[in-house]
């Protein structure tokens, strides 16, 4: 269902594939966050990068949501890397132990520097 | 015959003052015959003289103290014949005298009489057939005055009842069939109060409904300003005293809850007092003394402050009620709706209990004489348990406010406490947790609780404590179903696929306060979200 509260975009960079997402990550946001990973696979990347700095909410369903792309990727044995969280959401993925499952990193300069030997 | 007869007719109508005779517009006067209308008082000698009179009366030759005969001598009236039926004076004819200028013969007399015996019936079957079509007229237009009245009397009646966590409100409303003016009102008021009007405006129909709809209006307009019911009730009083029509005054009580607290604040003007049951079984009437709305201006109205603790409820009610009659001209009385209060049921069941009883006082077959109106209140029993009865004093309602449960409301209501939280000074991430905490449980009492129907609604009310902000959430499920701990979801079987991606609403709640509460009955299920200010979850 696209509803227009999530915003997603893909970049493909070599072997590491960007999801630059915005707005709301809730269950309304399912097929806009399913299209999108279909494109980011579309060059079979390594890592798949979620860059979460535009993201104003993100709630339980949208958890799921994440979980859903999380457990795909790791079926697909892609990495997974989160860069732009801010501190409460960094906390939720914590809790959620996302963050044991996921790469989380402040920008994604850092991102790429950290995942470069396992991408090439 | 060559004279001219002036066939007059006689007004009979049971209102009028006087008996006019007038000219009928069916009779073509000679021109020496044209005269003024006589007007004959009701109380006139001559008519009691010609219903026993035998037949035409020679006026000139007629010795009576009556204004009439002088009025129609000066009209130039020679003889008058009475029509009478069934020994009854239904009119008469007046004759001027004959163009020859000779006197009345025997056989005029005689040709008169008889003329009148057959006129007389018929002239009395069109004044019935002309009072029937009046009467018709009269009723039509006191029906579509009283089709009016109710219509503007719907208008003003509240639509829907206040949804109101661990309060159970009821209210009926019942015209009499002329109307009267009762009416009742809930309005929304600043943090989360709630104004409750009940009143009466004396008279019926259309004018006591207009009177109805202006206090509505007043009420409406100035109790969310200012908020104290007596300052309210003064402020409709002066508005309502500079233009009531003469014996017209509304009686009014308006009473201003706090629902969180039970705190409720009314003023009376000059209406029947309501009851209130306290947890024990026990009835007291509130009192608060004050003058009915428009009588006189610059009237002041004592306010009183009581509690409602749980369990307890208030009944408000016109005097339709305790005024209703029986077959022996026994009224109901308030000793017997006391009782009732007293018998325990609250909300709904109350209501149902007094009309029960009134109709089976007043009889099945009677008449309604007034408006009826009840507006009960019952605070619930279970809602809060005695710790957070204790608690009660100490803490100040921020704010209170209800969202339909339509998906995606979780997200308002996040950031609606966010705002009104937004003055008590939490820490930044206490902030960002409460937000996480409230959109949650309010996705949860959505979804869980009310089964996303948008007919149902989800309260919520942010709370300030010493050492503490707490929101509550409550939704129209049952509850407490499970108070348990939150059973934490284990990602790694998420991911496996052995469980279900979702579940991580409760447990997100309980990771983001500091105390977690949950209560309910078999209407209501509330979770309380309790942060501690300045000593928060801990950041490790």
């Amino acid at each position: 269902m696209a509803t227009g509260l999530v915003e997603v975009r893909v970049r493909h960079l070599s072997a590491l594939a960007v999801l630059d997402l915005g707005g709301d990550i809730t269950s309304q946001a399912a097929s806009d966050l399913e299209q999108a990973y279909e494109r980011a696979i579309e060059i079979d990347p390594a890592a798949i990068l979620l860059n979460f700095t535009s993201v104003s909410y993100i709630n339980s369903t949208g958890i799921a949501l994440l979980v859903g792309i999380l457990a795909r990727a790791r079926r697909e044995h892609r990495r997974v890397l989160a860069i732009g969280l801010s501190d409460h959401y960094v906390e939720i993925f914590r809790i959620t132990r996302l963050s044991d499952f996921m790469d989380l990193f402040d920008d994604e300069d850092t991102a790429i520097r950290a995942m470069s030997p396992a991408a090439t | 015959m060559t004279h001219a007869l002036s066939f007059r007719r006689v007004w009979r109508r049971e209102r009028r003052k006087a008996v006019t005779v007038e000219e009928s517009p069916q009779a073509t006067p000679a021109p020496a015959a044209v005269q003024p209308d006589v007007d004959i008082a009701p109380n006139d000698p001559l008519l009691a003289y010609l219903t026993s009179s035998a037949g035409a009366v020679d006026l000139d030759s007629l010795e009576l103290e009556s204004q009439a005969v002088t009025d129609l001598r000066e009209a130039g009236m020679k003889l008058v014949v009475p029509l009478v039926t069934h020994g009854e004076l239904v009119g008469l004819l007046s004759l001027g005298p004959r163009l020859s200028e000779q006197e009345y013969s025997r056989e005029d007399r005689k040709l008169l009489d008889d003329l009148a015996g057959y006129a007389a019936p018929a002239v009395r079957v069109a004044q019935l057939v002309r009072e029937q079509k009046a009467e018709v007229q009269e009723r039509s237009r006191l029906e579509q005055e009283l089709k009016v009245a109710t219509l503007i009397q719907q208008q003003f009646l509240p639509k829907e009842l206040p949804h109101l966590a661990g309060w159970d409100v009821a209210a009926y409303y019942q015209p009499a069939r002329e109307v009267g003016g009762d009416f009742y009102d809930f309005i929304d008021l600043p943090d989360g109060k709630v104004g409750i009007v009940v009143g009466d405006v004396t008279d019926k129909g259309v004018p006591a409904a207009l009177i109805m709809a202006k206090t509505h209006s007043i009420m409406r307009a100035d109790a969310p300003r200012l908020v104290e019911p007596g300052a309210v009730l003064a402020r409709a009083n002066s508005l309502l005293a500079a233009e009531m029509p003469p014996n017209m005054f509304v009686t009014c009580l308006y009473a201003v809850l706090e629902p969180a607290t039970g705190k409720l604040c009314f003023a009376n003007a000059g209406h029947p007092l309501p009851f209130r049951r306290t947890a024990s079984g026990e009835v007291e009437e509130l009192v608060a003394t004050g003058m009915p709305l428009g009588l006189l201006e610059g009237m002041e109205y004592e306010e009183t402050e009581t509690v409602l603790r749980a369990g307890e409820s208030i009944l408000m009610h016109s005097d339709g009620i305790a005024e209703a009659h029986n077959d022996n001209r026994e009224m109901f009385g308030f000793p017997r709706l006391s009782e009732l209060v007293g018998e325990g049921a609250g909300g709904q069941e109350l209501l149902d209990e007094v009309l029960v009883q009134l109709r089976s006082f007043v009889g099945a077959t009677a008449e309604q004489e007034d408006d009826i109106t009840l507006v009960t209140l019952q605070r619930s029993a279970h809602t809060y348990g005695e710790e957070e009865q204790a608690d009660a004093g100490e803490e100040r309602l921020v704010d209170d406010f209800q969202l339909p449960s339509n998906p995606g409301n979780d997200r308002q209501a996040m950031d609606r406490v966010a705002a009104s939280a937004a003055p008590l000074g939490l820490p930044a991430a206490q902030m960002d947790r409460l937000k996480t905490a409230v959109s949650e449980a309010t996705m949860n009492a959505i979804e869980h609780g009310n089964g996303n129907n948008p007919d149902l609604p989800v309260s919520i009310q942010l709370l300030q404590r010493p050492g503490a902000v707490a929101v509550r959430i409550t939704d129209c499920g049952p509850g407490p179903g499970d108070t348990g701990e939150p059973v934490e979801p284990d990602l790694e079987a998420k991911l496996e696929g052995l469980q279900t991606p979702r579940g991580w609403g409760l447990f997100l709640i309980k990771n983001m306060v500091d105390e977690l509460h949950v209560y309910g009955d078999d209407e209501s299920h509330t979770l309380e979200l309790v942060l501690h200010t300045g000593n928060g979850v801990s950041d490790g």
